[in-house]
C-alpha cells in the first residue's frame, strides 16, 4: 500500500507566544518547534498499517518553514520511509496548505491508498486541512478517529462525537483518516531509528513547484493580541475546618450576586 | 446587507443553542436557517424569535444519519441555488467536520471556531483564539463566495431581547449523491448529559480525585447545578475518567459560563481548553497552584470536603 502521512510543525505547548510588532503574526525566532501532537497518532497509525501490509511504503509530507525539519525527521526516525517538505512561511492558511499537500502527493509519483493526518493542529486549531484535502482529492474521509481496523481495500473506523458517542464508519479506500488521541499509542523514535532517519530521502519543493500562490489565500489574519489580562480573582483560605462552611456559602452567594452565573 | 444561511442540527424538537446565539448576532441581515430533516414547529418558533426569516427543511434519501459526503453534497446543491453570501454553523462535531468540506466545494474559505464576530455591511470580521488561546487574532475571508464561518458554542451568548417574529417554512429536496464513508453503527456514550463543548456549566476533576469512584462527588454537584462533568489530562491518563471527558489541549476546548476545577493544578495544556470560560472557580489544596492565577474564585482547601459543601449550599440556594 502507498501510505501517506501529513504532519505539521507547531510551537511547543510550553512556548511563550508574543505577537510581532506589526501584530500580523507571532514572533517565531525563539520558538521550540515540535511535531503537532495529533500527528504522532497519524504517523503511528501509518506504521501499524505498513506492518500489516508487506511491501507498503510510508511517505510523510509537511508544508512549512525549512529552518527546522524536526517534525519530518521525527516521523522518519519513528519509521517513515521518505519525506517531502514544501517550503513556505509558517502562517499559510488551511486552503493553501491542503492545495500544496495535494500537489506534493502528485509529485511523489505514487497514488495514495490511504492518507493519515492528525485531527487538528494545535497552532491555529482550525480542523480544516484533512477535510479540505479529502474534498480536493475527491476521496472519502472520516475525522476525529479513535479506532481503525482495515484491509488493503476498506476500513472500519470509529469517529468520536458529542458525549463520547462513537460513529462506526465503513470506508472504501483510498481514503483520508484524521486521527485523534486514543487510536493508538505512538512509539518513541529509537536511537538507531534516529541515525537511520538521517540517511532517508527528504525532497524539498517550493510553493511555486506545487502551484500555490498568494491568490490561494482564503483566510487573512491580523491584529494578533495577547488575551486581556484577567483581574486577579478572589481567593479564600478554606484550610481551617471551622471556616469552610461559611466560606463555601460566601462563594456560592458571589456566584449568584456578583458573577450572576447561577 | 448580506444574505446569510445558518446551518443547524436538530436536537429532538429543538435546535442546538449555538444556532440561536448566531442568529442573535446577525440581527438586521436577511437570515435563513436550514437543517437536514424536518424542522419541528417548536424549533421554527425559536428560530423566528431570534431573527430567522425563512426556515428550510432539507429532505432526501440516505440523510437520516450524518455522513460527511452525503451532508456536504446535499447542502452544496441547496446553497448554490440560494446564492448566499455567508454560511454559518456552530462548531459542533458535525459543524467542524462538514463546513470545511462544503467550503472547498465552492473553492471558498472558512473561519473556524470564532468566539466573536461583527458584520460591517456585507463584510465579516471575526475574532478567534490561536496557539491554545495564548493569543487572539482578527480573521477575515477573501476569495470566492459564499464564505463559511463556524462559531464556538457558548462564546457569543444569547441575545437577551429577541424580537418576536414569524418565519416562513419551506421544504426542499436535496441529493446526498454517492457516499463512500457511511455510518454502520453508533455506540452510545457514557453520558446522556449535554456534551462538554455545549455545556453551560462544567465541573472538572484532576489528579487529586485519586480514583475513578471519587468522581461520584462531582456527579452529585453536577446534578444539582445542571453541569456536565469533565476531567484533566492527568485524571484521564491515570484512568480515573475516559478520554471523552478530557478538557484541554488533547481533549475538548470548552467555553462554559461557569467552570469549577476540582483538584486541577492548571497545567498549560488544561488552561488551553478552558481559559475562555466566563467564570472559573478553582478548588485546590496547593495555594500556589497555577489554576488560581486564572480563577475568579479560588478556594484553597481539600476538594473532598469543599465539593460536598458546595453541593449542599447550591441545593439550598436552588431550593432542591
Amino acid at each position: 500500500m502507498n501510505i501517506f502521512v501529513c504532519v505539521k510543525q507547531v510551537p511547543d505547548t510550553e512556548t511563550k507566544i508574543v505577537p510581532t510588532a506589526d501584530a500580523m503574526f507571532i514572533e517565531t525566532s525563539s520558538i521550540k518547534w515540535i511535531m503537532n501532537p495529533y500527528d504522532e497518532f497519524a504517523v503511528e497509525q501509518a506504521l501499524l498499517i505498513q506492518a500489516a501490509h508487506t511491501g507498503s511504503t510510508v511517505t510523510v509530507l509537511r508544508v512549512g518553514s525549512s529552518k527546522d525539519t524536526e517534525a519530518l525527521r521525527t516521523a522518519m526516525a519513528m519509521g517513515a520511509d521518505e519525506a517531502f517538505l514544501v517550503e513556505a512561511q509558517d502562517n499559510l492558511d488551511s486552503y493553501s496548505i491542503a492545495k500544496a499537500l495535494k500537489a506534493a502527493i502528485a509529485k511523489s509519483g505514487k497514488n495514495p491508498d490511504i492518507i493519515l493526518t492528525g485531527k487538528q493542529a494545535i497552532d491555529d486549531d482550525c480542523l480544516q486541512v484533512p477535510q479540505i484535502l479529502a474534498t480536493m482529492l475527491d476521496i472519502p474521509s472520516v475525522s476525529v478517529v479513535v479506532g481503525y481496523e482495515g484491509s488493503a481495500s476498506e476500513a472500519t473506523v470509529k469517529r468520536e462525537v458529542e458525549g463520547g458517542a462513537l460513529e462506526v464508519y465503513g470506508v472504501k479506500l483510498p481514503a483520508l483518516i484524521a486521527c485523534n488521541k486514543g487510536i493508538n499509542t505512538p512509539r518513541y523514535a529509537s536511537l538507531p531509528g534516529i541515525m537511520k532517519a538521517k540517511k532517508k530521502p527528504l525532497t524539498t519543493l517550493s510553493l511555486a513547484d506545487v502551484g500555490v500562490s498568494d491568490a490561494d489565500r482564503r483566510v487573512k489574519y491580523s491584529n494578533f493580541q495577547l488575551p486581556p489580562e484577567k483581574p486577579p480573582g478572589k481567593k479564600f483560605d478554606a484550610t481551617d475546618s471551622t471556616k469552610q462552611a461559611g466560606l463555601v456559602k460566601e462563594v456560592v452567594g458571589l456566584l449568584r450576586t456578583e458573577a450572576k452565573v447561577i | 446587507m448580506a444574505k446569510i444561511l445558518v446551518f443547524t442540527e436538530l436536537h429532538g424538537s429543538h435546535v442546538k443553542a449555538v444556532t440561536l446565539e448566531i442568529l442573535g448576532k446577525l440581527a438586521g441581515h436577511t437570515v435563513e436557517v436550514a437543517a437536514i430533516g424536518s424542522i419541528p414547529s417548536e424549533a421554527t418558533a425559536d428560530l423566528a424569535k431570534f431573527g430567522a426569516a425563512k426556515v428550510h427543511s432539507l429532505k432526501g434519501s440516505n440523510l437520516d444519519k450524518y455522513s460527511p459526503e452525503g451532508f456536504a453534497n446535499a447542502l452544496q446543491g441547496f446553497i448554490a441555488a440560494g446564492s448566499y453570501d455567508y454560511v454559518f454553523a456552530g462548531a459542533t462535531s458535525v459543524g467542524k467536520d462538514l463546513l470545511p468540506r462544503l467550503a472547498t466545494k465552492f473553492d471558498a474559505g472558512m473561519a473556524s471556531e470564532v468566539t466573536n464576530f461583527v458584520m460591517e455591511g456585507d463584510k465579516f470580521f471575526g475574532t478567534r483564539p490561536l496557539f491554545a488561546g495564548k493569543c487572539f487574532a482578527k480573521v477575515e475571508l477573501q476569495g470566492p463566495k459564499p464564505h463559511f464561518v463556524s462559531v464556538r458554542p457558548n462564546a457569543l451568548g444569547m441575545n437577551a431581547n429577541p424580537t418576536s417574529a414569524a418565519a416562513t417554512s419551506a421544504d426542499s429536496n436535496v441529493d446526498a449523491g454517492a457516499i463512500r464513508a457511511m455510518i454502520k453503527d453508533i455506540v452510545k456514550g457514557t453520558s446522556e448529559k449535554l456534551d462538554l463543548t455545549e455545556a453551560n456549566i462544567i465541573v472538572s476533576g484532576g489528579r487529586a480525585m485519586k480514583e475513578a469512584a471519587n468522581f461520584k462527588i462531582l456527579d452529585e454537584l453536577a446534578n444539582v447545578i445542571g453541569a456536565t462533568v469533565g476531567a484533566s489530562r492527568a485524571a484521564v491518563d491515570s484512568g480515573f475518567a475516559p478520554h471523552a471527558m478530557q478538557v484541554g489541549q488533547t481533549g475538548k476546548t470548552v467555553a462554559p459560563s461557569l467552570y469549577i476545577a476540582c483538584g486541577i493544578s492548571g497545567a498549560i495544556q488544561h488552561l488551553a481548553g478552558m481559559r475562555t470560560s466566563k467564570v472559573i472557580v478553582a478548588i485546590n489544596t496547593d495555594p500556589d497552584a497555577p489554576i488560581f492565577t486564572k480563577a475568579d474564585y479560588g478556594i484553597v482547601g481539600d476538594l473532598f470536603t469543599i465539593v460536598p459543601l458546595l453541593t449542599q449550599e447550591f441545593k439550598t440556594l436552588l431550593g432542591k
